[in-house]
């Protein structure tokens, strides 16, 4: 594990973080897959030692900047499911797409109800069920946006 | 998926096991979240790291800024000329408008007793872009391309040309978070422009409208009303026009109206916005937090000791009161004339005995005062030639309402109970005469 893979790792979760904050019309933006999320689990099953928890609190850390009532609320969810995943890295990796596009729905669902617990403990409940429409869309780019990571950057680590 | 690289054959590397990272990162997030939320320990390093991410929010924007430069450079001429032709024209209009503005407040000064006129509330201000925009139904929020470095502080009011647009709710460096008033966590302290009706405007997570949950059901509302900022709340200044009523409904059932506005700024269009500088000791000027704090009034502003009384021409903002309320507000509502106005001011030795125009007047503002008296018919731009004709004796009656009124926007008691000796029937103060300091 040399710099390089780390080099790659930061900028697509750089990118994929632009993605999330990049403003939207309102009608598409409950829709928007967590792009931030779909990459920082990518590399948590695809580089575990390299990434890992790290990338996961700093990226979740990075979008409580930019979008998040509370520091650290994002950070704390997506360290959370990074950890999942990290730990049963092994066993994702070798699931088929569809398996995994089910995984990656289930920890989603885990990380918005974290955020949205967190939500309602600092005083801003939103309790609009548009809030989890994200988890589904999520799900279903899941395939293509893990096999566009592993034909682009994926080969030589 | 074929070719995931790394195997894991040890995934102890530097910092111990993955369970043991996750609970240093765990615990190091829950205690950044309670410094964040219960301390303000934080904002310094909130505008650190706000300063960190503008390279890429500047990024984010640069889509639609490149093209929407591209679409400037390449506007044709003829598009040009068009729009120079309609800005020269908007330019003249509000020219005309303001003309009379300068003498206006002279003789708004001279009627309030006051030596010489106030400034105008607003210090400075400036125009700030829009770098990023985040609307959605849960947070209505748009970054400007002005901090601290600028001057710009926490809890600033943010307008377009057209009316509020928010606050600044984190300043960095160079950028500063703006919450849009309707952002679902927002709430304004408004007025009804027509009667002074005070409640307060939530945000609803939509552009388009702005919800007022807390007003009776026998509230004097109307479609079409205008709201403004009341003073109260210490962040924005009263008299800057918010909303327009759009929708109201009366259900038997609930105690309270379901009233919906919609926002005057053009909040999902602008790409620009307004920081504004307040003069701190202007009566108008936003007070402190805390509402019995009435110390932040110019003591030149207190309201004269209660003349007798008398019904004066309808003003803009009268209340419908007790008996006589009823035909001011219907004066008021037929936008009464000039000649009118004189007519009802002249009998006033004889009227004296009625009750008072409630002081509830929402307070004139001193630079959009063209607009407000547009918005509120006629009765105002005509009212110097009035009282010029008067005998002295309807000065101070005027003198004694307005500062009232002023100085209600700051205290809701003073103005909930007019110094006049007859009782007024004042309208009821909504539930909003206290309300909770804005969310900050």
């Amino acid at each position: 594990m040399n710099s390089e893979p780390r080099f790659r790792m930061v900028l697509t979760t750089l990118v994929a973080l632009i993605l999330t904050v990049l403003p939207l019309p309102p009608w598409m933006d409950p829709a928007r897959p967590a792009f931030l999320v779909l990459t920082v689990l990518y590399w948590s099953i695809a580089a575990p030692r390299a990434g890992g928890i790290a990338l996961g609190w700093f990226g979740g850390l990075a979008l409580d900047v930019f979008q998040g009532p509370v520091l650290g609320q994002h950070a704390l969810a997506l360290a959370l499911i990074t950890y999942i995943f990290v730990r049963e890295h092994q066993k994702i990796r070798s699931k088929p797409a569809f398996q995994q596009a089910l995984i990656v729905f289930a920890a989603i669902v885990i990380y918005e109800f974290i955020v949205f617990a967190i939500d309602g403990w600092s005083g801003h409940p939103i309790t609009s069920s548009a809030r989890w429409l994200h988890s589904v869309t999520s799900a279903m780019i899941w395939p293509f946006a893990a096999a566009f990571l592993t034909h682009r950057y994926g080969r030589s680590s | 998926m074929a070719a995931f690289g790394t195997g894991a054959r040890q995934l102890q590397g530097r910092g111990g096991s993955p369970g043991f990272r996750f609970t240093l990162y765990a615990l190091l997030s829950i205690v950044i979240m309670f410094l964040d939320e219960r301390s303000h320990w934080l904002e310094n390093a909130r505008y650190f790291l706000q300063a960190a991410a503008y390279p890429v929010q500047l990024a984010v924007s640069s889509p639609s800024a490149a093209w929407s430069w591209l679409q400037e450079s390449f506007a044709t001429r003829d598009e040009l000329r068009k729009e120079n032709n309609r800005l020269r024209a908007q330019q003249r209009a509000i020219e005309i408008r303001s003309m009379r503005f300068d003498a206006l407040q002279k003789e708004n000064a001279e009627l309030r007793g006051l030596k010489e006129a106030l400034p105008a509330v607003a210090e400075r201000w400036e125009v700030a872009e829009v770098v990023d925009v985040e609307l959605n139904s849960l947070r209505q929020r748009v970054l400007l391309n002005r901090g601290t470095s600028n001057g710009v502080f926490k809890g600033q009011a943010v307008m377009d040309e057209k009316g509020l647009l928010g606050q600044t709710l984190h300043v960095g460096p160079w950028s500063s978070e703006v919450i849009l008033i309707t952002d679902p966590e927002h709430a304004v302290p408004v007025q009804i422009e027509r009667n002074g009706l005070r409640t307060i405007a939530v945000g609803a997570g939509d552009t388009a409208s702005l919800a007022l949950p807390y007003l009776p059901a026998n509230a004097d509302v109307k479609t079409g009303d205008l709201l403004m900022t009341s003073g109260l709340g210490g962040v924005f200044p009263a008299g800057y026009p918010v909303a327009r009523i759009t929708e109201v409904h009366h259900d038997a059932v609930q105690p309270l109206a379901q009233v919906r506005a919609a926002p005057l700024a053009r909040i999902d269009l602008d790409r620009e916005a307004v920081l504004v500088w307040f003069r701190p000791d202007h009566p108008a000027a936003p007070g402190t937090a805390t509402m019995s704090d009435s110390k932040t009034g110019n003591a030149r502003i207190q309201p004269l000791p209660a003349p007798p009384r008398a019904v004066t021409a309808p003003a803009a903002g009268t209340a419908p009161a007790a008996g006589t309320g009823a035909e001011a507000r219907t004066s008021a509502n037929a936008g009464a004339s000039g000649s009118k106005s004189t007519a009802a001011a002249k009998p006033s030795p004889a009227a004296k005995p009625t009750p008072s125009p409630t002081t509830h007047a929402a307070v004139p503002p001193r630079e959009s005062g063209a607009s407000a008296s547009e918005a509120a018919g006629t009765p105002r731009a005509e009212r110097p030639q009035t009282p010029r004709s008067e005998p002295p004796r309807s000065k101070p009656t005027e003198t004694g309402a307005s500062p009232t009124a002023t100085e209600g926007a700051k205290s809701p008691a003073a103005a909930a109970v007019p110094p006049s000796p007859e009782p007024a029937a004042p309208p009821k103060p909504s539930p909003a005469a206290t309300p909770p300091p804005e969310q900050q």
